[in-house]
């Protein structure tokens, strides 16, 4: 029975207000694969997110794409099965294999039923160690991924989002969809689609995080048998990227009623120490809710748009503050004035001692909102390994927000907000305004 | 009353450790009040369903009922203007609403101990909002924005919205929720009003809270604070404008240059779930879920985009949450060089072929595996199961129909499901759209 060591490192209680916990394990298998678990025996069946650093920023020169398409393979046939067997057999077991991939990750959320635990783990490990990248498999995705890099080249936001990429983040991944081009995408074979899954589905890229119905015991063996075989390194993370942001307005004319505007500069890295201040300034000035001062601005006291946000982008390449609005075409010029006047109004004063009181409030209370399912849960435990949080980071996380000051705040808005480099791109046929520089 | 979820469940597949309990009560005003307990986190949704939506407009007003929606976040006797929404955000929470062609419903996610702050402010402004002109002409730029970016900027919402108009002769299901643009650039302040005041009652209304709290203690809230409120007098029954028989079936074109992908969508009338005759939905829920459920395996899927590969994607879809004719469609966007008329004949050929096949009898075991498993994955978010409960109830349902329904969709049987086809599938109730780039501009390219 030795061989079915397993050490539990860690059990934590986090106390949320009143009695809820979250109950974090940090599993070791047997084979050395490192998860976190949160036991949640109530509803027979477990999430399991599963996430691979790097994503489709690790395409190699010249083969853009490749991951991307490779992880739209992943499900369309395995060991035995074509596409077609794998999705029978995933529906007869009524298992849930979700497979993306984003600029820093691949993921894969998955969810499962106690009573058909060890087939669904079965299944989804001859998807991830035996896929087949079939011939007609290949050329079905692939005609599905050109029909969205061409419905990209049409869509006012997905314009915006090229253009502004293109412009900020100079050679780097980033700077190019994850989709590839028309031209990458045709080009690829599959030995391009196998090499992107050799590189990066690897263990030393693996963050896992398993909610549910599943013991320390069993998921440890679960880990082994699903993730063991595959390979022990991929390629090499690539370089931080090099910003480039001139502070001027770039139109890129499309006939359309609304101007689609993304607007940023660069920002502040997550390890930093004023991260917290900078994360609570934001809320204030431009975080989702109906308060923030670009929503009461553009939107409650002009209407100039449906909707208007910023929000700290810090990747693990990059950092950036990034927003975005759309107005009708005669309106959006007046709307980016505003926008670049609240820019500058909180890099010179900061927040309101009020301002930063409703933050802080917001922010602390919704936090333990979030831990709303067994798979929001996974999720969130996935991001914290992979930002290199402490296992205890819930229970501490919101006396982080407490602390921060009016000080704080100010510093790291005149740091941080700066209106001589914010950047605009606008999509569409606005009025009043023409590219610069 | 108390409604027992757990017994269905656990009837139908392995006996979860706890399920969501379902308890309903009303008030003596008419309130309709829904309890769904979930105490495995110290949260609630608190969430106000009204009986209306943009098929209850006037003639002429279309948008009304979403711009009010909108204005339900300015001011009333007790709150000034956007206190509503800084409140609940100050308390943690978070909160939004919704419209519909058959509802419109607010909600607020907070912790369980906020509940009666937000029932008193939710309760505030189902009688007692207030208005002014210039909140009037503010929140339409913000409706015509968000017209703008949900609808003028995207062709694909544009065509839908043709569409619909197509498919209803009558009804005003063939309106936009959003509204017309020209009507909803005329909406005024006493439209809303008018509105307001007949369709925001207590007796119009489904409260429903789900999360960690007890039916008695809500009862005593919801008593003290919906409680005094009173009803509209005279609310009749529902009753829309109906359509005629269709006789002809309906063809259109629509073509926009940002056209990326063309495509052919088939609408059909179809019925939709009634309370105490959900049979004829539920076959309809399965036949969709058949032809088009899975891309991989299902018929549509198998034939178009696997055996002929003239698909990029193929499917079939219907919502039977409705308290009027739905709608059953299909949807095929072809690969580059075949037509829209390739196409449409590939898929009708698809449809012909599935009529002459039947139903794979394991392909249906399948489906049905995996709605059973829903109702085990769906305890997971006591949020989705509350919008569930408040779609049905003010689509006409009754909750006894909602309790009965994964029982009569598992009683489906393959001859009811063909029968269903052969029912809904006649060319007189549809609507066939195709949508394209300008042909003349394609050939100056």
């Amino acid at each position: 029975m030795s061989r079915l060591f397993l050490a539990v490192l860690a059990t934590l209680a986090l106390a949320f207000p009143a009695r809820a916990a979250v109950e974090i394990q940090q599993v070791s298998s047997p084979g050395g694969i490192n998860a976190w678990l949160v036991e949640e025996h109530s509803i027979p069946f477990v999430a399991l997110e599963i996430r691979f650093r790097g994503g489709a920023s690790l395409d190699l020169p010249g083969k853009r794409g490749a991951i991307n398409l490779m992880t739209g393979l992943i499900e369309e046939g395995a060991g035995d099965l074509d596409a077609r067997g794998f999705a029978a057999a995933q529906e007869a077991l009524a298992a849930d294999y979700d497979f993306d991939v984003y600029d820093d990750a691949l993921s894969i959320s998955a969810r499962f039923l106690t009573e058909n635990r060890d087939a669904s783990v079965a299944l989804l490990k001859s998807a991830l160690v035996e896929p087949r990248f079939d011939a007609d498999a290949i050329e079905r995705v692939r005609g599905q991924v050109l029909s969205i890099i061409r419905s990209d080249s049409k869509d006012p936001d997905e314009i915006a989002r090229a253009t502004f990429d293109r412009m900020a983040y100079g050679d780097h991944p980033y700077a190019t969809s994850l989709n590839g081009t028309e031209q990458s995408v045709s080009a690829l074979t599959r030995d391009d689609i196998v090499a992107a899954h050799q590189g990066t589905l690897t263990r030393d890229h693996l963050y896992v995080g398993a909610v549910g119905d599943i013991t320390a015991a069993e998921l440890g063996a679960l880990l082994d048998t699903l993730l063991a075989e595959l390979p022990a390194t991929g390629r090499p993370e690539p370089a931080e990227a090099r910003l480039h942001f001139d502070g001027g307005i770039t139109v890129v004319p499309y006939e359309t009623p609304q101007s689609v505007a993304l607007f940023g500069h660069a920002g502040i890295d997550r390890d930093d120490p004023d991260f917290f201040a900078a994360f609570v300034m934001n809320t204030v000035l431009g975080a989702g809710n109906f308060d923030s001062r670009l929503m009461t601005e553009v939107r409650e006291k002009r209407g100039l748009t449906y909707g208007v946000y910023s929000y700290l982008a810090s990747k693990d390449y990059a950092d950036l503050v990034i927003g975005r609005v759309a107005s009708a075409n005669d309106r959006v010029a007046e709307a980016i004035s505003v926008i670049k006047d609240e820019w500058a109004r909180i890099a010179a004063e900061g927040v309101t001692e009020e301002e930063l009181e409703n933050a802080i409030t917001y922010l602390t209370g919704a936090y333990p909102l979030r831990f709303d399912g067994n798979a929001q849960i996974a999720g969130i435990m996935v991001g914290m390994q992979m930002s290199d949080l402490p296992i205890d980071y819930i229970a501490t996380r919101n006396d982080k927000v407490r602390a921060v000051t009016m000080d704080d705040v100010k510093r790291v808005a005149a740091r941080l907000m700066d209106p001589e480099h914010l950047t605009f791109v606008v999509v569409g046929q606005p009025e009043g305004l023409e590219t610069t520089n | 009353m108390r409604h027992l979820v757990a017994c269905l469940i656990a009837c139908l597949v392995t006996v979860p450790a706890t399920a969501a309990e379902v308890t309903s009560f009303s008030l003596e005003n008419g309130l309709d009040v829904v309890v769904i307990e979930d105490h495995r986190a110290p949260v609630v949704v608190h969430m106000v369903w009204y009986k209306a939506g943009a098929a209850d407009e006037p003639p002429g007003k279309s948008g009304i009922a979403h711009f009010l929606e909108h204005l339900l976040f300015k001011g009333t006797d007790d709150m000034a203007p956007g206190e509503f929404s800084s409140v609940v955000a100050k308390n943690g929470g978070s909160d939004n609403a919704f419209t519909s062609w058959d509802y419109t419903g607010y909600f607020q996610r907070v912790a369980a101990d906020r509940l009666e702050l937000m029932m008193r402010m939710e309760a505030d402004r189902m009688r007692d909002l207030r208005l002014t002109p210039e909140d009037i002409g503010t929140e339409r730029d913000v409706i015509l924005e968000e017209r703008n970016q949900r609808v003028e900027n995207d062709p694909g919402a544009l065509f839908g919205e043709q569409r619909n108009a197509a498919m209803n002769l009558n009804h005003p299901y063939g309106i936009p929720v959003i509204g017309w643009k020209h009507e909803a650039a005329a909406l005024e302040l006493e439209d809303a009003l008018a509105f307001y005041r007949t369709y925001y009652a207590p007796n119009n209304a489904y409260l429903i809270v789900a999360g960690d709290v007890q039916p008695d203690e809500v009862r005593a809230l919801a008593e003290k604070y919906y409680g005094p409120l009173a009803p509209t007098p005279g609310l009749g029954d529902r009753v829309r404008p109906s359509d005629p028989p269709h006789l002809a079936e309906r063809r259109l074109i629509f073509e926009d240059p940002r056209v990326s992908e063309p495509y052919v969508v088939r609408t059909y009338r179809a019925p939709e779930r009634d309370p105490g005759a959900q049979e004829q939905a539920a076959a309809l829920v399965l036949l969709s879920d058949i032809l088009g459920g899975n891309g991989a395996t299902s018929v549509l899927g198998q034939k178009l985009q696997f055996e002929q590969q003239k698909a990029i994607y193929a499917s079939a879809f219907y919502q039977g949450l409705s308290y009027d004719d739905t709608m059953f469609g299909l949807i095929i966007v072809p690969v580059p060089g075949v037509t829209l008329q390739e196409a449409e004949d590939a898929l009708d050929k698809a449809i012909a072929e599935f009529i002459e096949e039947g139903v794979d009898p394991v392909q249906l075991d399948r489906i049905k595996m995996q709605m059973r498993a829903s109702q085990i994955y769906e305890q997971d978010s006591v949020q989705r199961l509350a919008r569930r409960y408040g779609a049905a109830l003010t689509s006409g349902l009754t909750l006894e129909d909602i309790e009965a329904w994964p029982g009569i969709l598992q009683a489906v049987t393959a001859e009811d499901i063909m029968a269903a086809a052969e029912t809904v599938f006649d060319r007189k109730n549809s609507v066939t759209g195709w949508l394209q780039k300008p042909q003349s501009a394609e050939v100056t390219q």
